[in-house]
This record gives structure tokens, sequence and C-alpha cells, in this order.
């Protein structure tokens, strides 16, 4: 089989993963080293695909044969699909040729199960190991640990990477009983307790000797999937809270299930992806890193899943109308993020520009505040903007209305006649 | 006195405005407009400025003392693509010389807003570039094409230098006629009128032809969103972009000669070139 042929199943059967991030690490050119990794925080897209995700890192497999048989994975052994498995080498040399023309920030490297978990990490390590040492690769390297995989070998791939994920696909015990059963919650929590011990324990030999290896600096994420079992939003929004608590993780991602196999246990092969609940989580996941929210503010049992129509923060902000209005010359930084349309770079704009100078509505609108969505929370000098109209039974409906046009694949809504303008 | 309005002529450079600057102060004339150095028509009397190293640096002088950070506000400005960028440049100056510095801390600040915009408006050119830049591999050297809208590439020089330390390369801006070129851990930024490229050679075209495969299994069907793909990609980029191209476009473009490398690194200053402004990182 060559090369295209073995690119094309490999990286086909790794496009269901969500992560495709660079952050978290800056490390700059160093002498005989090939690389650098992005200067920015936010890490560096290289290209965006016809479904509109960014490809940063060269996403693949090591290989597709699994011994696994996950209901919901197309790699599960009963499949029938066509299996490759890159050599090592072969694999470090894709890598910097592709890394040499810019075409990416690094590897994302992630693979069925060959034989046992220890097997398939060796090969993984083989490949990084060429990377790392024979080739001096100094760009970013995101690598996949596999449950079930020995501490030794999680902490040598460790040394090799800058971002290690486990992920935990299903969201709960129940799922992963009817639809991963040879997976169990525990084996998969305990890698992740790993990596965060060593990565501790890296940084602070780090503090004391300035060569002590550093195990993954780029911390580690995880991935849930969306809409293949049962579970509420609120479920996946208190697992991440306490994901992002408990292990220190860097990122949680979300996937919609993309129905690729014709099981009773899972949603039909014709069912949509539910890319508008990833969408909600995203959002809601932002909140909770930037924003200082708390998953319990966002979601209840009396509300266990997130509002189709209206964005996270916009239905937090109609159900706290108490807190509002927001007056923008005094309010602290931490109530100004809390105001649907301004986010943290619009809160320090405001905080820094006030004082020294009274700020209009105009004014907020040069710092990129979105006034839409502001406007109904917010007074500037005591004001509100002229000519706005609104009452506490009408604002669910004018919110709701800004918010069709924004939605990533929104649906124009049959106009009625009796739907009051304003 | 009362100042007079005038419109300026001058060499397009940075060293060139902040003489502008200068002579404006002395003569008292405002300016109203600048030209480059295209033939100007105006019914304002026009002065032309040489650009002197002396008064640029008094100029430089007295403003870094006022602020560094307005420095690298007016120093990143001056390459952006905004309409009248001098007009707007100039205010800038005097208001931090009528006023002092607190300005700045007011994006909102209607002399500083039109610079903070544009700004806004390339670093985010920027920022896709690192990423959408694409080289091909001619011979060695590695080589790629960009058409941006802001003049960027003294601000990519430091990102592409550190990430291909090892490699000689070059980077061609279309739009600006200009080149960047690092070899041996030096870089240098010139004009350049046009640019021929060689045609790839077998390795090359196998790289892209991976490439353009990994870009299309990489996208999930069922989750297609030309919009979205559109934002983050505008189609404005795609012209210099692999992944949007035939696997030999050079061919057809009647390109042959490669640029010369490193010769070109060794001339001791670029002909008649105007050197870039240093951007401090």
């Amino acid at each position: 089989m060559d090369l295209l042929d073995k690119l094309t199943i490999l990286a086909d059967a790794a496009k269901y993963d969500a992560a495709c991030t660079s952050s978290g690490v800056r490390r700059g050119f160093q002498p005989g080293k090939i690389g650098n990794t992005s200067s920015s925080i936010a890490g560096c897209c290289h290209s965006f695909s016809a479904d509109g995700r960014c490809i940063t890192l060269l996403k693949v497999l090591m290989t597709n044969s699994c011994v696994y048989d996950c209901k919901y994975c197309v790699n599960r052994r009963s499949n029938e699909t066509r299996r490759a498995a890159f050599t090592p080498r072969e694999l470090a040399d894709l890598t910097i040729g592709f890394y040499r023309r810019n075409y990416i920030e690094g590897i994302f490297l992630s693979s069925g199960v060959l034989r046992n978990p220890d097997y398939t990490t060796e090969q993984m390590i083989r490949c990084l190991h060429i990377l790392r040492h024979e080739y001096a690769f100094n760009g970013y390297i995101h690598a996949k640990a596999i449950p079930g995989t020995s501490p030794e070998l999680i902490h040598q791939l460790g040394l090799l990477a800058d971002r290690l994920s486990v992920n935990i696909e299903l969201p709960s015990e129940a799922g992963l009983q009817t639809l991963a059963p040879d997976k169990t919650k525990s084996a998969i929590l305990r890698p992740m307790g790993l990596i965060r011990d060593q990565a501790a324990q890296s940084k602070a030999e780090l503090v004391k000797y300035k060569h002590a290896p550093s195990f993954a600096p780029a911390g580690q994420s995880t991935q849930l999937i969306v809409g293949a079992t049962g579970d509420s939003d609120k479920h996946i929004l208190y697992l991440t809270q306490s994901l992002y608590r408990r292990y220190r993780l860097k990122r949680v991602f979300y996937s919609a299930y993309v129905p690729v196999v014709e099981s009773s246990l899972l949603p039909a092969l014709n069912s949509k992806p539910p890319l508008l609940r990833e969408h909600r989580l995203y959002q809601a996941d932002w909140l909770l890193r930037f924003y200082g929210f708390q998953a319990e503010e966002l979601l209840s049992d009396e509300q266990p899943d997130f509002n189709p129509r209206l964005d996270p923060k916009c239905n937090w902000a109609v159900n706290h109308l108490e807190l509002f209005p927001v007056e923008i010359m005094q309010a602290d930084y931490e109530m100004l993020l809390r105001v649907p349309g301004i986010g943290p770079l619009g809160a320090r704009r405001i905080v820094s520009a006030r004082r020294i100078s009274h700020l209009t509505y105009e004014d907020l609108k040069k710092m990129g505040i979105v006034l839409k969505r502001a406007q109904f929370f917010i007074t500037c000098n005591g004001k509100i903007p002229a000519g706005l109209r609104f009452s506490a039974a009408t604002l669910i409906g004018q919110l709701e209305r800004i918010e069709q046009g924004l939605l990533p694949d929104a649906v124009p809504e049959q106009l009625s006649l009796f739907d009051n303008a304003g | 006195m009362v100042w007079s309005e005038v419109v300026f002529q001058y060499d397009g450079t940075f060293d060139g405005f902040l003489c502008c600057v200068y002579e404006s102060y002395v003569h008292k004339e405002f300016p109203i407009a600048f030209f480059g150095d295209e033939e100007c028509f105006s019914l304002y009397a026009v002065r032309t400025v040489i650009t002197q190293r002396d008064h640029a640096k008094r100029i430089l002088r007295s403003l870094v003392q006022r602020s560094v950070p307005a420095v690298q506000v007016l120093r990143r400005a001056f390459l952006t693509c905004m309409e009248d960028k001098e007009v707007h440049l100039y205010a800038f100056v005097r208001k931090l010389y009528a006023e002092g510095v607190a300005f700045l801390k007011n994006q909102s600040d209607p002399v500083y807003y039109p610079l903070a915009l544009a700004i806004r408006h390339m670093n985010g050119e920027l920022e896709k570039l690192r990423g959408f830049v694409r080289f091909s591999d001619y011979n060695g050297v590695l080589g790629a094409e960009i058409e941006p809208k802001n003049r960027v590439l003294p601000l990519l020089r430091s990102h592409f230098c550190n990430r291909y330390a090892n490699e000689a390369f070059f980077i061609f801006d279309r739009t600006h006629r200009e080149i960047l070129l690092y070899a041996k851990g030096q870089s240098r930024i010139f004009p350049v009128d046009q640019l021929q490229l060689t045609l790839p050679g077998e390795e090359e075209i196998h790289y892209r032809a991976l490439w353009k495969r990994f870009y299309e299994t990489i996208s999930i069907k069922e989750r297609n969103n030309p919009s979205g793909q559109r934002s983050f990609l505008p189609k404005r980029y795609r012209g210099t972009m692999t992944e949007f191209l035939p696997l030999d476009h050079e061919r057809g473009n009647n390109r042959v000669t490669p640029p010369e490398f490193p010769g070109v690194l060794s001339v001791p200053s670029a002909p008649d070139g105007i050197p870039a402004p240093e951007i401090p990182q």
C-alpha cells in the first residue's frame, strides 16, 4: 500500500477527534533543532476544512486496526473497513515534510489498539522518538494516551509530547457499559490522574533544575461525544467542570455524534449530528473558563438542557434581571463580563477607557462591544440607548430574534403576520 | 501666525513620514493630504519632503520620550492599508504632542480609533497568514507567495525566521512587490518587481498531493459548513494555498528563474530599495 492510500485511511479514521489545537506551550527556536511552537496564545490554524473546522496538526492514527469493539466507533473490530498502519519512520518523515512547508504546527498522534495498549503505545513512542531525537523536531506534538497503558510508557510518551489526552468519549458509566463494553470509567480516569500528577511533579522539578525534562508542558485534554447517549447537557457540563477542577485539564472538547454505524443502541444512521447542542456546550465551556461562571448557574435540575433559542449567557441574564442594568462607568470587571455582548477584551477596554473619558454608546461600539445584545443590560452614564424599547415581557423574544441570525446554520423562520416587531 | 494647509509629497518610508512631521512644525504647515512618488495634482501648495536621517531621528526621539507604546502604534499603523494613512498618523502625532499619552488608554478616542481599528485588521491578517503561508521546496530553497492587504512582511519576519532558522527561504508579497529573504541567520526585505518561480520537482509534487488528500479527507461531510469555512478562511487567501491550487500551479505562468540564493543576501545594501522599518517585538 502506498503512502497516499495509508494517509487517506488513517486521516479518515482520525477525523472524528475534535481536538485540534496547538496552544499551551511557547517554545522558541533552539539551535540545531527544526521549528518552534506558535507564539500566539491560541495556537495557530493552518487551514480550515470544508466543515469549517480548524486544521492545525497532522491528525492521523498510527493504525486503525483495533482489538476493541466500541459500538460508536468507525474503527471497531467488527466494522468492515480497510485497515492500514504507518511505520514509525514513514510518519515521522511525513510530519517533517508537512511542517517544512508550513502546512501544520505539528502532529496529533492517536491510534487504534493493536494487540494491546502497551504495544500500541510503544509504536507511537517509536515514531515520536524519531521525530524528537533523530530529526530534532521542535514543533508541537499531541499524543493520545490509551487507557490501559502501563504508567512507565505513559511517562515516556509525556516526555516526548507537548499535550496528552485521554478521551472519555461517553460521558457516563451507563453509556460506557452499553456502547463500549471493553472500557470502564476507572480505566479511563486512571491515566488522567497519572498525567496530572506527573505534570505537576515535572513543573516542580523544573523550578529546581533548569534542565529537568518537561512532561506534557501543554497539559492534557479530553473529548466527550454529545448525542450518542441520553445524557443531559447538565450532566456533561457538570462533568466538564469537575474535570477542569479535579484533573486540571486544559481543554474539554465536545464532538457531536455523527452516526457511522447501524445499531439499535445508537441514533439512527440518517439522524443529523446535534451541532447546535455541541455549539451551546462550547459556549458554556467558555463561560466556565474565561467568564467566571459556575456550571450550577447555567444548568440545574429544573433546566437540565440548554435553551436552543438563546445562548447560555443571555439565558442566564434574562433569568437574573434583578442584577441589571449595569452601569458601564461603575460596574467592576467581573460584572461587566456577565453582560451579554461583552467579552474579556471588551471589558478590559472599558475599564481602561473609562478612567480618562465618559463613554457613550458610540464609544462602546468602537471597542468591539456587541451592542445589539448588550443594550438591554447596560446604562451608559445613567442613560439607556435612545429609542430602545423593551419590557421584561418582550425581552426574551427580542433576544431570540437577534440570536436567530447568529447561529452557525441558521434556518430562516417563517414570518408570521402576528409576529410583533420590535 | 496661522498654519497654512498644504499637500506633502514624500518617499513613502516611515523615516520620510517623520520628516513630514518635522517640516510641518518648522514651516507651520498643516498637511491635508500625502502623496508618494507618483505625480500629485492638487489645488493646494505642494511641499516635497526630502528624507533626512537626522530630522527623522529627532522626531523619533521626541516621540519615544513621550511614549514608547505610542511609537509602536505609529510603526504598526504605518504598515496597514488604512485609507489616508498618513493623515490619521499625523493627527495622532499632533495629539500626542499636544495632550500627552493618556488618550491611548481609550480605544474609542476619535484620533486613536482609526489607527486602532486598522491595526486590529492587520493583526487579524497576520494571525491568519502565520498559518496560511505555503512553502514549496524549490531545489532545497523554500519559497512562498502571499497577497496580503497590509504590508505584513516585516511583521511575519521574526516568526518565520525563527521557525525555519535552519532553512533558506523567501516569501514574496505580490501586493506590495517586496520579498523577504532568509538564509544562514540573516534576513532582508527589499522590493522586487516580479518573481519568476521554477517548476516544482517530483518530491514537491508528491507532498502537495499528500497534503491535498489529507485536507479533503479530514473534513466530516455530515458537518459540511461552507459559510463557516469562508469566514475563517476567506477566499482571498486561497489563491496562494496549496490545498486550493493545482498540483503544478507554477506551470503556464511563464515563470522560469528562481531567485538567486544566497547571493542576494550578500549584497551590502539593496539597490535603491526601501528598507522596511524594523519592528521591535
